[in-house]
């Protein structure tokens, strides 16, 4: 009976000193927290990514608070993250437009190879072979999946030996991007209506892309001749997008000789080619484009708002393409059409009834969209 | 005391005793932090100190406490308590650790701070301030096999973790993939290390 008394004495004793000593520590060593730098960390995505350049969410939650970062870094947690953030601090969030890691290859699905590669089955190991690795084109995907590895949310895959990135898990953090020893993914402006893309790499002359791919870019400038907006640019025998510039019309996509040029739409109809040949849906659209553009900012749904704003912009370009061109020389859009390759007045019709079928087929996924919408809501 | 012994004691922690591949001490931290090196010899170096800084603090609340002979002279002292203390004494010194690294050294604190809660209830920790007592080690000792088997965990765990780095490019069976494999490799480097069983130094 003596012996469990003193052994409860001397325990409750000895936890009571350490007790004591350890509150005591934490009034010393008492380390002052900003409070604000545990609310951002809270709403961040949590990942650590490091797609803000700071070592993981709680470096990037210090530097907010310190001022050296600004509250819309976080790609992974977007718009959303970013206006909680400057909620906390109490700054407007300005725009952070969402990114995607895009693939610039595709893959052309014939085989080039130069040899038979039998080792470690990892891209940076092959590409330090004599000739940058087995595949035939200097600038294509190894497609041994280093990317694929290195994503922390897994949306990037090798399918059918070239990479594929799932634009939904993608958050645009950058790491296949600085992983890939080719260089040839890339952070691009994702546009939640049309998204035009080159997925092409290669800065080698046309003849030798030919040679080694049934698709590849070979710089003949069609697309850049083509673009209405200037958009394009060729450079090394590659055209690039500038996409601060591109609408998404998809003339390019109809120019390309290779078929390389896609235009991606988030919904199930394809949209842009068909409705170039026909032309027929043109005038009915012209009917059912302000209809349906109204009634679709009439709903109150903040999403299909947003979703929404960036159609109207295709819609005034149909008008102003149908506008008389030499009377407007003040406005950009006619400007860009004069100075298409053939002013002729049949390539500006042909622009004409593209554009307007463009927007048809845009008014046709918004009432899509629309009736979802609704179907949703009942 | 001689410096001979206290190699021997050394030498036995690091190799022969190693903590995870002859006594299987602290497997919990050994399989969960060794995917890279960095990281483990972050984890390695925090299990060092700690294992020092608990040899260092147990040995006199053994000794002067729980097995004095001032305190019970008739012989029946405290030491069937030993397990539940220690637990108690790592727990606030880690605790407390963690408190002082944040104050004084942030930039030790950010490089060991997210391994030490998970030292509270590393069992190599405990390991190795009952084996201090039950082979009757003096404080000098003790405090010598505390830091030496720290360094035989870092030891193990950076071979394993640098190991485990290019067995990510190894092409496994499906059914393997992950931790089996990994248990795998941690059995053959145990096997590796069975070689040193029965080495006597300086003896």
């Amino acid at each position: 009976m003596k012996n469990v008394l003193i052994a409860l004495v001397v325990l409750t004793v000895l936890g009571a000193v350490f007790g004591m000593i350890l509150a005591f520590a934490a009034k010393v060593f008492a380390v002052k927290k900003d409070p604000r730098e545990e609310a951002i960390a809270g709403c961040l995505p949590g990942a650590n990514c490091g797609g803000c350049g700071f070592p993981g969410c709680g470096g990037y939650a210090a530097a907010v608070v310190a001022g050296t970062a600004p509250v819309n870094a976080c790609a992974a947690g977007g718009a959303a993250v970013a206006a909680k953030i400057a909620e906390i601090m109490g700054v407007a969030a300005g725009d952070s437009v969402k990114k995607i890691a895009a693939v610039r290859c595709t893959g052309c699905g014939v085989d080039f190879s130069k040899y038979n590669y039998e080792g470690v089955k990892d891209c940076l190991a092959a590409s330090r072979l004599p000739g940058g690795g087995p595949l035939g084109c200097d600038y294509g995907c190894l497609g041994m999946g280093t990317c694929e590895k290195v994503c922390p949310f897994d949306a990037i895959h090798v399918k059918n030996g070239v990479a594929v990135v799932d634009e939904e898990k993608c958050k645009a953090c950058g790491k296949c991007v600085d992983v890939c020893p080719r260089h040839i993914i890339a952070l691009e402006p994702y546009k939640t209506r049309k998204h035009v893309a080159i997925p092409c790499s290669s800065q080698a002359k046309g003849a030798v892309v030919t040679k080694v791919c049934t698709n590849g870019c070979i710089g003949c400038s069609l697309c850049a001749k083509a673009c209405p907006k200037e958009a394009i640019t060729v450079e090394n025998f590659l055209a690039k997008i500038d996409y601060d510039k591109c609408v998404g019309c998809g003339i390019c996509a109809t120019k390309c000789p290779r078929h390389l040029i896609t235009v991606e739409e988030p919904a199930k109809p394809a949209v842009p080619v068909k409705p170039v040949e026909k032309a027929e849906p043109a005038p009915k659209a012209e009917v059912k484009v302000p209809e349906t553009v109204e009634e679709v900012i009439e709903t109150p749904a903040p999403t299909l708002l947003e979703a929404t704003l960036t159609e109207p912009e295709v819609v005034q370009t149909a008008e102003a393409a149908a506008t008389p061109v030499e009377g407007n020389p003040t406005s950009a859009q006619p400007q860009a059409v004069e100075e298409a390759p053939v002013p002729g007045s049949e390539t500006e019709e042909a622009f004409k009834r593209l554009e307007e079928a463009v927007a048809a087929a845009g008014a046709v996924l918004k009432e899509e969209e629309k009736d979802e919408e609704s179907a949703d809501k009942e | 005391m001689n410096i001979q012994e206290l190699l021997g004691i050394a030498l036995g922690a690091i190799l022969v005793n190693n903590f995870i591949f002859s006594q299987f001490l602290g497997i919990c931290p050994f399989m969960g932090v060794s995917k890279s090196t960095d990281t483990a010899t972050g984890m390695g170096l925090a299990v060092t100190f700690v294992m020092g800084l608990a040899s260092a603090v147990c040995w006199p609340i053994n000794r002067f406490i729980l097995t004095s002979e001032t305190l019970f002279p008739d012989g029946k002292n405290l030491a069937f308590m030993q397990t539940i203390v220690f637990i108690l004494v790592i727990a606030s010194l880690v605790q407390f650790i963690e408190m002082f690294l944040q104050k004084a050294m942030p930039s030790l604190y950010t490089a060991l701070g997210v391994y030490l809660p998970l030292i509270t209830t590393n069992c190599a920790v405990l390991g190795v301030v009952l084996q201090n007592t039950q082979s009757d080690y003096g404080f000098v000792s003790s405090l010598v096999y505390g830091v030496t088997g720290g360094l035989g965990f870092l030891l193990a765990i950076y071979l394993f973790a640098a190991v485990r780095e290019k067995l990510e490019f190894a092409e496994v069976p499906k059914s393997f993939e992950g931790f089996p494999i990994a248990l795998v490799t941690a059995g053959l480097l145990a096997l590796c290390f069975g070689g040193f069983s029965g080495l006597s130094v300086f003896g």
